[in-house]
């Protein structure tokens, strides 16, 4: 009983933080209402006494995404532009769509597996080492591709942030403007009045 | 190589850190209320008057000109002339503050009340444990709390002081020579006139004789 | 010695016994967080007066000497000068933010301490991923100083949070990567085996301490430098530049908040150095086997005193690096040492077995000679076009 309070409270932290993110007008608080939302999926594993994925989902979502969502945020607009569209809208409606079907084609396999009708083993504990070991061996292709994605990923947006290189070198070097420029104008007494 | 550097600091601050315990001389602060720092000459904080003599009203040097208080950038000097005059050091009758307030609140220290008056009368103080419990009243500054005797400007400004001495000295001289010679022309012209007024064949006083005014 | 080695764990266990079968596990517990709030919130104030004390001395003065004997109430006077003052709340700000910010930065680096073993069988909770448990806890602290820095409403919050996080951010990387190669040779992530690996004498008196092979001794300095700037403290401590940024996201902060973020400033500090001492300096082990007779915590506290010293001594001398300078150093200079460590760290690891004479000293000196090559290379890198005399352009 006391576990299932404690999914039913964090499972409804995690959606009300989620439908907030959804719903809010200012972006910084979507992006701290996602963070919230991350975090309670991760207290969801904890409860699930999968301590390696729970912590792993605080460290990397709550630590860096959410970070990196916020910095976003604040590096690309202002946070209280107000969108030009009302919440409910053509794109909204569009957008459930969107959603209907990518949570249908996700579902449909999860349904049909026949892992849902299994009983689970009473032991759940997935020590770490054992994780370590199907990453390394059952599942090593996955994660080489999911390296190579990020690697790849990496070198993208490290491109996209030099791209800006080549017109830097173009323009003079400071120490040349001071060579040769004539002294800044400095401020000139002459033109102040002496009022009586 | 990278790092070097950062040894070399932290072996300065080891040294500091150490040496700081039996080295009283590398301390570069005192304990303050217990001890004091001898204040550098050309230090200032607030201004003051400098009387001469033993009374301080009456040894004032301030003649009440108001150059000061219209040159104070922060208009914190406030002066109310007095109707009676009473002499100066070299004698000349000028007129003397009734009123002379300095507001040391709104005093910024510049220095600029010091530089013009022509009587040397304003100077630079060095007194800085100035913090009282009350925020206006005794930041107002009146005559009575600014006027300082001459030997403790001396105290303070040697230099200064010293060079203002030697003129206002001669000064006094000159006006005190002057004033012999005015007295010993006069004397003579009155005796002349009545040397005239006894033989008129006598030849008038050669131009020479009389001190230019 | 037993006995005063494990005397806190018996006295909680006598404690825990007298209470009500009902409330044991509660006052279990209790025990075990009262103990350590005690503890560090101690360190905290004794740790804010030796450090000014230390300062003044580095730099040839006295440091704070008057309120109480030699000066040594000081914290006492601080603290009550911070709750006494007022605590203004900008007109602007986001009130819910702003309060919320000092508490979420404040509580999570509480529950770090939870993994850390004090001493011999001295942990709140061993966890099997405990080492991810402590840097998880951590990661909510950069949320906090956004959420600080941008509840103000203030240019110089803002601009003193998006230095912070991007040094966080930055630094974060190096300072886990330093941290797994000790990980891989330990083969556990939890902290207790990880001091468990550093137990015994080679030779019978040299510690097997991690920070005493290559590869540990590479950790354990860009451990510190990683941890010198994920706790903000000087010469990383751009976020609150005061001559730039006033006090960067702390501008707006005042009386009990203000030493809120104060206390978990600290408290990060004393946190990541905790981990230092367990993860490199082989946690609660003696230095020598003759020294074993005095009880693990004491150890544990004098290697955690040095490390705190050691800050407050960098802090003493670095001045502060310039933004610029400060990333180049994270992503040029320890994030490629600490991925070449992880490789000399397999290396040690795959020649665990060369133990004969020659064999130890070829495998010393072909992990530290790696290591030293990286070292001298990319610090000349990082160094170039540095040392030179600068040229100002507008002042003299
Ligand atoms: S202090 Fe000097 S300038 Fe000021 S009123 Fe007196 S004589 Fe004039
Ligand atoms: S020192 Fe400057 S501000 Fe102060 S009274 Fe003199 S002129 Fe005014």
């Amino acid at each position: 009983m006391p576990s299932e309070i404690a999914f039913f409270t964090f499972a409804g932290l995690t959606l009300i933080s989620a439908i907030a993110a959804m719903t809010m007008r200012n972006l910084v608080y979507c992006g701290l209402c996602s963070a919230a939302a991350f975090a309670g999926i991760a207290a969801i594993y904890l409860q699930l006494s999968a301590e390696f994925v729970g912590f792993a989902q605080f460290l990397v979502y709550v630590g860096a995404i959410a970070i990196l969502i916020v910095f976003t945020v604040l590096l690309t607009r202002g946070t209280d532009i107000k969108p030009t569209v009302a919440i409910v809208s053509r794109g909204w409606i569009a957008g459930v769509v969107i959603a209907g079907l990518v949570f249908a084609s996700i579902s449909v396999p999860v349904f049909m597996s026949a892992t849902l009708w299994r009983t689970a083993p009473p032991e759940v504990a997935a020590p770490v080492e054992m994780i370590g070991l199907e990453l390394m061996t059952r599942y090593i292709l996955p994660l080489e591709a999911i390296g190579l994605l990020l690697t790849v990923a990496l070198i993208g947006a490290v491109v996209i942030a030099m791209r800006e290189k080549p017109a830097e070198s173009i323009e003079p070097e400071v120490t040349d403007l001071e060579e040769n420029s004539t002294p800044a104008p400095r401020f000139d007494v002459s033109s102040l009045e002496v009022k009586s | 190589m990278l790092g070097s550097g950062l040894i070399k600091g932290l072996a300065q601050t080891a040294k500091n850190f150490f040496g700081s315990y039996h080295d009283p001389a590398r301390m570069v602060t005192v304990e303050y209320p217990e001890q004091k720092r001898v204040v550098p000459e050309a230090s200032r904080t607030i201004p003051f008057l400098v009387y001469d003599g033993e009374d301080p009203e009456l040894g004032l040097r301030c003649t009440a000109c108001k150059i000061c208080e219209v040159e104070c950038p922060t208009q914190c000097i406030y002066i109310v002339k007095n109707t009676s005059k009473k002499p100066d050091h070299v004698g000349k009758m000028q007129f003397h503050p009734a009123t002379f307030d300095i507001d040391i609140s709104v005093c910024m220290g510049c220095g600029i009340c010091a530089e013009v008056c022509p009587f040397d009368s304003i100077k630079m103080d060095q007194v800085f444990e100035l913090s009282t419990a009350d925020r206006f009243e005794s930041l107002l500054l009146h005559k009575q709390q600014l006027a300082k005797p001459n030997s403790y400007f001396g105290k303070i400004h040697p230099t200064e002081a010293g060079e203002i001495d030697i003129r206002r000295e001669q000064d006094k001289r000159k006006a005190e020579a002057k004033a012999k010679a005015d007295a010993e022309a006069k004397a003579r012209a009155a005796a002349e006139v009545q040397n005239a007024a006894a033989n008129s064949a006598a030849p008038p006083p050669s131009p020479q004789t009389v001190t230019p005014a | 010695m037993t006995k005063l080695d494990q005397i806190f764990v018996s006295t909680k266990h006598w404690l825990v016994g007298l209470a009500p079968e009902m409330l044991q596990s509660l006052a279990s517990i209790l025990l075990s967080i009262i103990p350590i709030m005690a503890v560090f919130g101690g360190c905290f104030a004794v740790t804010t007066i030796l450090e000014r004390k230390g300062l003044g001395r580095i730099q040839n003065r006295f440091g704070p000497n008057r309120v109480g004997p030699f000066g040594f109430l000081q914290p006492m006077a601080d603290g009550i000068k911070m709750l006494t003052k007022e605590d203004i709340v900008p007109f602007q700000s986001d009130k819910v933010m702003h309060f919320l910010a000092p508490i979420v930065l404040t509580v999570p680096i509480w529950l770090a301490f939870s993994v850390l073993p004090f001493g011999r069988n001295m942990v709140a909770v061993d966890f099997n991923a405990g080492i991810l448990f402590f840097f998880a806890a951590g990661a909510a602290s950069e949320l906090a100083v956004f959420m600080a820095g941008w509840a103000s409403q203030n240019k110089y919050s803002l601009m003193g949070a998006m230095r912070a996080m991007a040094q966080m951010i930055s630094y974060e990387v190096p300072l886990v990567l330093s941290a797994i190669p000790v990980i891989m040779i330990a083969g556990s992530l939890s902290l207790p085996q990880i001091v468990e690996a550093q137990a015994g004498y080679g030779a019978g008196w040299f510690p097997q301490w991690h920070v005493f092979t290559p590869w540990g001794l590479a950790g354990f300095g860009l451990f510190l430098v990683a941890a010198t700037a994920e706790s903000n403290r000087s010469p990383f401590d751009l976020p609150e530049g005061e001559s730039e940024l006033i006090a960067g996201f702390l501008t707006e902060y005042s009386g009990f908040k203000y030493a809120l973020f104060f206390l978990g400033e600290y408290l990060g500090l004393f946190a990541i150095s905790g981990l230092a001492v367990t993860l490199f300096l082989g946690g609660w082990h003696a230095p020598l086997p003759i020294l074993e007779w005095l009880p693990s915590w004491f150890w544990f506290f004098v290697k955690f005193a040095s490390l705190i010293a050691a800050f407050i001594w960098v802090r003493g001398t670095m001045p502060r690096l310039r933004m610029d300078q400060l990333l180049n150093l994270s992503w040029k200079f320890l994030v490629p040492l600490a991925v070449l460590n992880l490789f000399v760290t397999a290396v040690w690891h795959f020649s665990s077995n060369w133990q004969s004479f020659g064999g130890l000293a070829a495998r010393w000196l072909m992990c530290g000679g790696l290591l030293a090559a990286a070292y001298v290379l990319l610090g000349r890198s990082l160094s170039r076009g540095q040392g030179t005399p600068r040229k100002y352009t507008y002042a003299e």
